[in-house]
């Protein structure tokens, strides 16, 4: 039980080692030491893990709370059927339509530089090129995307703008066209990579056979890789949607902010996110129905975007060919 | 008879295979074609940025703050108040990031409460970052009372990166051999002394890329800070702990105004006087060579690192 000092070197008592089951005792206490411990350090990280949900639930409440107060004296229908956007005249009109168009038309825009040349990229980069090839052209596609969007939107402003000025004389300093063209430059880093990395999942076996048929590198692209990816390139396209319905600088910097219902490329237009940022840059009072309209805008955005990356989750999930 | 024929018959396959290879090359061309198009892009961008702007880098630009003259005009403010912003940004979003990419991988036990963290990282990644903004609006800025303030600011920065942190953790953490967590276990150790003596120092080359990365995207984020209310004409710099009279806190820098580079150059973007635009694309240019060259940064190093570990 107790402890034995060797006669010739005084050991201080807490040094000596325990028996028996004083030193079970020990290892007992150390071991529920530890493990508490272990489960305090465990629920650290599990906080740290919850934060992203606290952000969605604040991201949420946020929005949901200060749209209530703003449907109160804003009708849901006349929100979504009205053909005006004026919430900061006397004579306020909030139709969500007009924003809605600007979003539309410059997304679409965009994406039809953007789903071509990305696709054309996935292929050539995942049929195509050598390994060479392509890790050196990877790396330059993904500065595409590493550039901060304001500097693209001031690209468009200032340069992309006055070219196309040559090509079409009328066209209003402002306009959809050249903010979504470079915003279809900009996503084409997204739709090529995810793209890419759908076809490369398709097993080489299926390339082998076809090439075993006699068919050339761009039958076996076109007839068996792609059709075998098309649910990943799909879902690669609609997450490019969703990057182009959330872009923002770009569309604030070049298109003009100006709330007009068009969908016509050539005219200037405001987008919902753009329309977040024009109210922002003002002195608006907290709490006043101009104030609450951006919440309502950033619910419309965060419901859209949510929507199409469920739609790209869904079909990937969905259409997936299983090898 | 026959044999011409045949003659005639393999001349024929020929030209059709001829046919269908020259669809190859043509392909070839049009994805080449398609590289040039992104590649023409960015020379573009870089030359309009060079051109326009480089006559304006000169020392003073970096020591003056903003003015109403666009020649004495500097990015003084701009670019202290970025440095201050990612200093935050990286002081939360690197250990929560860590920290949930860990208890993720090792700790989670699959069950409904794990699928709804990962479901709401991935959604979070997808959420257009105005979106943060206006989450900062009204919870940091009102509800919390942190003002339009590098406080603020840094915060949603973090929110925004979380996502691209922990994934890159996560990644890392998973490229970790099995054996190397059971070679451990088999000592003895316990699982926080296993993530935190062996996971954590293989993995760090990994995380260290996606905290780069994440880093980069915060800097040049513009819409969110806009959205907090930011003020884009800031002639002075925060208060320097311990200076001025009365004098200043530890941490009054963090409730400080201020302004960063992506917002001045929106500000001078949007300014009709051309010889703004000059400013503007000059700073463009410092934002630029700072982002990519983070980038830059953050491939050489997965490159780099990649060549090492051999497991």
């Amino acid at each position: 039980m107790s402890t034995t000092p060797t006669q010739t070197v005084e050991v201080p008592v807490k040094d000596v080692p325990l028996t028996g089951e004083a030193r079970l005792a020990q290892m007992a206490r150390a071991k529920l030491q530890r493990k508490r411990k272990e489960s305090a350090i465990e629920f650290v990280l599990l906080l740290a893990a919850c934060v992203s949900v606290f952000t969605t639930a604040g991201i949420v409440y946020i929005l949901v709370k200060e749209s209530v107060v703003f449907f109160r004296s804003v009708p849901v229908w006349d929100f979504l059927t009205d053909t005006q956007w004026t919430p900061l005249f006397d004579d306020a009109h909030f139709g969500i339509m007009v924003l809605l168009s600007g979003t539309i038309t410059s997304s679409a825009v965009a994406l039809c530089v953007a789903v071509p040349l990305g696709t054309i990229i996935a292929i050539y980069l995942s049929e195509f090129a050598g390994h060479k090839t392509r890790e050196t052209l990877k790396p330059v596609l993904e500065m595409l995307s590493g550039v901060p969007t304001i500097i693209y939107g001031y690209f468009a402003l200032l340069f992309v703008t006055p070219l196309l000025q040559k090509l079409f004389p009328e066209l209003p300093g402002f306009n959809v066209l050249s903010a979504g063209l470079v915003m279809g430059i900009m996503i084409i880093p997204y739709v090529a990579s995810l793209s890419e990395d759908a076809m490369r999942a398709v097993p080489m076996g299926l390339r082998e056979g076809s090439y075993a048929m006699g068919a050339t590198r761009y039958q076996t692209a076109v007839k068996v890789v792609v059709p075998a990816a098309l649910s990943g390139i799909a879902s690669a396209y609609i997450l490019g949607i969703s990057r182009a319905v959330g872009e923002t600088m770009i569309l604030a910097v070049a298109a003009g902010m100006q709330p007009t219902l068009t969908f016509n490329p050539m005219e200037p237009a405001a987008t919902i996110t753009s329309y977040i940022v024009q109210v922002a840059l003002g002195d608006l009072p907290h709490g006043s129905v101009g104030y609450q309209t951006i919440f309502a805008a950033g619910l419309m955005l965060l419901l859209l975007t949510l929507a199409f990356n469920m739609l790209g989750y869904w079909i990937r999930r969905k259409y997936r060919e299983v090898y | 008879m026959a044999a011409i024929d045949a003659v005639a018959r393999a001349k024929e396959i020929r030209e059709l295979i001829r046919a269908h290879k020259r669809w190859d090359t043509i392909f070839a061309m049009l994805g080449l074609l398609a590289m040039m198009v992104g590649i023409l892009t960015l020379v573009a961008l870089f030359t309009e940025m060079v051109v326009d702007g480089l006559p304006r880098l000169n020392a003073e630009f970096f020591t003056n703050f903003p003015s109403r003259r666009a020649g004495q005009a500097g990015i003084l403010s701009a670019w202290v108040g970025s440095i201050l912003v990612m200093l935050v940004t990286a002081s939360f979003a690197v250990p929560i990031g860590i920290a949930g990419a860990i208890y993720l991988e090792e700790y989670a036990k699959k069950n409904w409460f794990t699928d709804i963290i990962e479901i709401n990282i991935s959604n979070l990644a997808g959420v257009p970052s105005i979106v943060y903004g206006l989450l900062a609006l009204g919870l940091f800025v009102y509800t919390f009372g942190f003002g339009q303030s590098i406080l603020s600011a840094g915060l949603t920065l973090a929110l925004l990166i979380l996502p691209i942190v922990i994934v890159a953790t996560r990644e890392a953490l998973r490229s970790i051999p099995q054996h190397i967590r059971e070679a451990a276990y088999g000592c003895g150790a316990s699982r926080w002394q296993v993530v935190h003596d062996h996971l954590l120092p293989y993995s760090t080359p990994g995380i260290l890329t996606g905290v780069i990365i994440g880093m980069a995207r915060a800097i040049g984020e513009t819409a969110p800070i806009i959205t907090i209310g930011a003020l884009t004409f800031i002639a002075f710099l925060p208060p320097v702990p311990f200076s001025g009279d009365p004098p200043a806190g530890l941490f009054d820098w963090l409730t400080s105004p201020f302004t960063v580079m992506p917002i001045q150059i929106f500000n001078w973007t949007s300014r009709p006087d051309p010889a703004f635009h000059q400013n503007a694309a000059a700073a463009s240019l410092v934002l630029v060579v700072m982002t990519l060259g983070m980038n830059a940064l953050a491939i050489w190093l997965r490159y780099r690192l990649r060549k090492n570990i051999k497991w």
